[in-house]
């Protein structure tokens, strides 16, 4: 059991190990820093592929369809096929785009997605670098990828990619603000940045089984989706509206790459989630770094579930979300982890959810859209009808 | 009403339906795919994709007389016919050379509609795609020739009506024959 559980830890110290008898000590540190990037850098695209044959899978589900299942047993060949047809495409620069920025944002998105994974505990002690401003630097790395969208979209010299990058800033900013706020509780209970603490700090019951968690990781969750583009948050590259947003004039392998950064991120944002809330690696039985992926690819099967179930957001639906509905219920959020923390014993819960309740309850009445009137149509009514002029 | 009561209504609507996929047939609405070279759904009789020309009995009895009708009425134009000519050069009621171009063909059925000798009808066959148009799409008379027992397969209805109208027809011409041939003692005698 316990070599199960730190079967990678264990594989990554006997290299180490084998490479210590005839190297020198500098040798072996960049080495030790090697196999994590490359474990990290093959475990990514790996989790893309395989997720988006999953997605489609899911979703085929949903509408009573099969997905694909042609290359390979249940399809399983099908992201190798795929990726094949990606890189054989011809790569088509628009004219008059400015080559440098379009070459360069589809390599730059993938970037922060990757850099997200240095800061997750996959397992015990399988955390690449243990930073002690682990949620710090997720939450300034992730931003990046608002700019490389914006790149993509400026750089393409096209309307539709244009209005899907204004679309994209608009939305990443807005739910960035939730977003940080609704990690704040988790900080201020278990009063430290890095993710590694912060699950030491769920070992008593995970952060989800509270009020102010469960508020917070509904929040941390919708704002994760939002973040990573997708349905029903996918204004920016909304197809009924501007044919793909920013990626309208990318093709082949550079297409490829704005789809693994969506992916990655799907996956790293799911991992976060279930680091700050969902108790990371704890659970029992099985190895922590089962349990992490379990957890993970369950909060991914929702993302999937919510593609295949919801329509899309109209852009001032998704700033009213943001503004309107979830940044007052963070900053509460924020007053009621204050109360649970100095609270004694019943009065916590109590408290929390006499605070929580009544102010879901009058954030959903504000937000309440506005409907007009039924019109009455006077000439169209029977002429002896009472109701005409009323 | 809670926010987001309709929401998570919905999304059991497509969880129910992710799991009823698993074991529900798809007429009770489950998987309604029909995963296509392995399975098929079986053609309707009224199906129609390309024409063919019917023979009776043997590939030298074909019913097409070259009358030209069909290739005047398709609106693709995409029928050859060229009449046949015995040494003499007088003409022949059959076809030397019958040609359609399947790729321009448009399936739309007019030629069959026009036919007076109940020889050219649309097909069921609809596999025909190949790597060279003009010499795998362009079905020449062998091509084109298939026996009336095919056409009484593939649609039993139409099959039988035209040839109950055809028996019919063959009938009432033996018996007008028959009453040509016949001297004419039968009749009355002119009254004097």
């Amino acid at each position: 059991m316990e070599y199960l559980d730190q079967l990678f830890v264990f594989a990554k110290r006997l290299m180490l190990d084998l490479l210590a008898r005839f190297l020198p000590d500098w040798i072996v540190l960049v080495a030790s820093m090697v196999i994590s990037i490359v474990a990290i850098l093959i475990f990514a695209p790996l989790t893309m592929m395989y997720l988006t044959l999953l997605e489609r899978k899911v979703v085929g589900r949903i509408q009573n369809r099969i997905g694909p299942n042609r290359v390979g047993k249940f399809g399983l060949l099908q992201p190798i096929a795929d990726g094949i047809k990606m890189l054989t495409k011809e790569d088509i620069v628009p004219f008059q785009a400015d080559p440098v920025l379009h070459f360069l944002a589809p390599v730059i998105i993938v970037m922060p997605a990757l850099l997200i994974f240095a800061v997750i505990p996959f397992g015990r002690g399988m955390t690449a670098v243990d930073l002690n401003i682990g949620i710090l630097y997720f939450i300034a790395v992730s931003s990046i990828s608002t700019i490389a969208i914006f790149m993509a979209s400026w750089g393409s010299r096209n309307k539709f990619s244009l209005l899907g990058g204004m679309r994209t800033v608009a939305q990443m900013i807005s739910y960035e603000v939730p977003m940080v706020l609704s990690v704040v509780p988790v900080i201020l209970v278990a009063e430290t940045l890095s993710t590694n603490a912060i699950i030491e700090a769920q070992s008593a019951g995970w952060f989800v089984w509270t009020p102010w968690g469960l508020a917070g990781f509904l929040i941390f969750f919708l704002c994760a989706v939002a973040e990573c583009n997708r349905s029903p948050f996918d204004i920016p590259e909304a197809e009924s509206e501007i044919v793909a947003g920013f990626h309208t004039e990318y093709s082949g392998i550079k297409f490829a790459l704005f789809y693994m950064a969506e992916f990655i991120s799907v996956f790293a944002v799911s991992a976060l989630a279930v680091t700050l809330f969902l108790g990371g690696w704890k659970g029992p039985w099985l190895p922590s770094w089962l349990w992490f992926l379990l957890k993970a690819y369950a909060l991914i099967g929702v993302m999937f579930w919510f593609r295949g179930t919801l329509p899309r957001f109209r852009v001032d639906q998704l700033m009213g979300l943001a503004w309107k509905f979830l940044l007052p219920l963070a900053l509460i959020n924020i007053f009621v982890v204050g109360f649970w923390y100095f609270s004694p014993g019943l009065w916590k819960w109590v408290g929390s959810l006499g605070i929580l309740g009544p102010s879901f309850w009058i954030f959903t009445k504000l937000n309440r859209s506005y409907v007009p009137e039924n019109r009455v149509y006077r000439l169209a009514e029977d002429e002896n009808n009472e109701t005409v002029g009323a | 009403m809670i926010f987001g009561s309709g929401i998570i209504r919905g999304m059991f609507v497509t969880l129910k339906n992710f799991a009823t996929s698993y074991f529900r047939k798809p007429d009770e609405g489950g998987l309604f795919t029909v995963e296509y070279p392995e399975k098929r759904i079986p053609l309707k009789e009224r199906f129609r994709s390309f024409p063919f020309l019917v023979y009776d009995g043997t590939p030298e009895n074909l019913r097409c007389t070259a009358c030209d009708i069909c290739a005047r009425e398709c609106p693709p134009k995409c029928i050859y016919v060229v009449r046949a000519a015995d040494q003499d050069g007088r003409p022949l009621r059959r076809p030397a050379a019958f040609t359609i171009d399947y790729s321009v063909c448009m399936n739309c059925g007019m030629c069959e509609e026009v036919c007076p000798f109940d020889s050219i009808f649309m097909d069921h066959e609809f596999e025909i795609a190949s790597q060279d148009r003009y010499r795998e799409l362009v079905y020449t008379l062998t091509k084109l020739l298939k026996s009336n027992e095919y056409f009484n397969n593939i649609r039993p209805r139409d099959a039988q009506a035209v040839d109950k109208k055809r028996r019919e027809a063959e009938e009432k011409k033996k018996l007008a024959a028959a009453q040509a041939a016949k001297p004419k003692l039968d009749e009355p005698p002119k009254p004097v």
